[in-house]
């Protein structure tokens, strides 16, 4: 039995060499995992929005179509959102990637169970929608291959990795969303992007 | 009702025009009757530079959405449910690209905590809304959110104007794009249901005909 995957880890590995990829964090643990992994002008990090981090993905990834856009969510944000699952699916944007942090349950609040506890399968409603490439894993190999699927660059790839339901310290990334935005729109855009 | 006899119909029908009174013709207001505001709000689109086109259908942008969809310029984005547009548009605007939201008040429920985000962001968000619910709506399921739709987006912090003529639209628009792009904020140009028209679903049951009106 392979030892449960625990999520710092795995995001820490995603994020290893990232160049210029462009990362959003859903709010709670995956915001507070991407910001243990190493502040970044690159990282939008949510504070609320639940629901939303996919689609930020799909609007970031069509404007910046030559970068890779990796967004990092938890089960219950990913369920809140579920139907933009068939809204990425018909755009096929190649340059985008989702991984669901999925410990089954909702960290925030009281370690409440989510469906994925009870066998909604996020991967297989995903390959369902039709995205191309989909993966469900729970082990150190299946991180390297989530890995090479973002690398690819032939998208959207979305992976449900299942994680150990540990509470960890807070991490918090910068609180304030319109420094987050401005941060990262220069880094993308030069300073223009506070002109425009 | 088969069993229903012909007599019996007439008298349901009888008492149906009872309950509601005269059937009053709701028509947009004549002086503006043949003037559709699609071309001119698709070109101030395209002036704008707007890229992403988010939507969920609705009749009264169907003229809208036919222009976008025929514009190479434009990307559109078929949504599930219309918050996913305001996420969108954030990640958009991050990543440099401009962009609009086309919805029916209906779904303007859907997209409250979504604001959430453009508003404590600052970033601009420009919502083009049918009303319903709102001039001779016929619907009842459409009165609590059409009645309640500037009122609920005022009170999360979003900006409104309206636009009661189909003349207005353009303008309105014009405003909304620069209140948007040049004060980073959500703003929602209600486009009011006299300039949509109502429909009359008891015609509906009668009528067949272009699959797009």
């Amino acid at each position: 039995m392979n030892k449960p995957l625990r999520r710092r880890e795995v995001v820490k590995e995603l994020l290893k060499k990232r160049g210029d990829m462009l990362v959003v964090a859903g709010l709670g643990a995956p915001a507070w995992d991407i910001t243990s992994a190493g502040d970044h002008a690159n990282n939008f990090p949510l504070w609320g929005a639940m629901g939303g981090a996919t689609m930020i993905g799909l609007g970031l990834a069509l404007a910046q179509p030559k970068r890779r856009v990796l967004v990092i969510t938890g089960d219950g944000e990913m369920l809140m959102g579920i139907g933009s699952l068939a809204t990425i699916a018909v755009q096929k944007p190649k340059n985008l990637s989702i991984v669901v942090l999925d410990n089954e349950h909702y960290g925030e609040t009281g370690m409440q169970i989510t469906h994925t506890a009870l066998g909604v399968d996020l991967a297989g409603m995903a390959k369902a929608a039709g995205f191309p490439r989909t993966l469900l894993g729970a082990t150190d190999k299946d991180v390297q291959r989530v890995k090479a699927m973002i690398e690819s660059g032939r998208g959207p790839v979305f992976a449900q990795l299942k994680v150990d339901a540990e509470k960890l310290p807070l991490v918090l990334p910068p609180r304030e969303a319109s420094y987050i935005k401005n941060r990262m729109r220069i880094s993308i855009l030069g300073p223009d992007a506070l002109h425009q | 009702m088969r069993t229903a006899t012909k007599s019996a119909r007439a008298a349901v029908a009888s008492a149906a025009r009872a309950a509601v009174g005269p059937v009053v013709k709701i028509a947009a207001a004549p002086a503006t009757a043949a003037y559709h505001w699609a071309e001119d709000v698709h070109a101030m689109l395209v002036e704008a530079g707007i890229r992403q086109v988010a939507l969920v259908p609705d009749a009264g942008h169907s003229a809208l959405i036919r222009l976008c969809e025929a514009d190479k310029s434009m990307v559109v984005v078929r949504l599930t449910t219309e918050e996913e547009g305001v996420a969108l548009l954030a990640g958009a605007w991050l990543g440099g690209e401009k962009g609009v939201l086309l919805m029916q008040s209906s779904g303007v429920g859907n997209c409250i905590n979504m604001l959430s985000l453009p508003i404590a962001a600052s970033m601009p968000l420009l919502m083009l809304v049918t009303m319903r619910g709102d001039h001779g709506e016929f619907n009842a399921a459409q009165m609590p959110m059409g009645n309640s739709t500037q009122a609920v987006l005022e009170a999360t912090g979003v900006i409104c104007k309206r636009a009661d003529s189909a003349a207005d639209v353009p303008e309105m628009v014009s405003s909304g794009l620069r209140l948007a792009f040049n004060t980073f904020r959500p703003i929602a140009i209600l486009i009011g249901q006299r300039v949509i028209g109502a429909k009359d679903f008891r015609k509906l049951t009668k009528a067949t005909g272009d699959i797009n009106e």
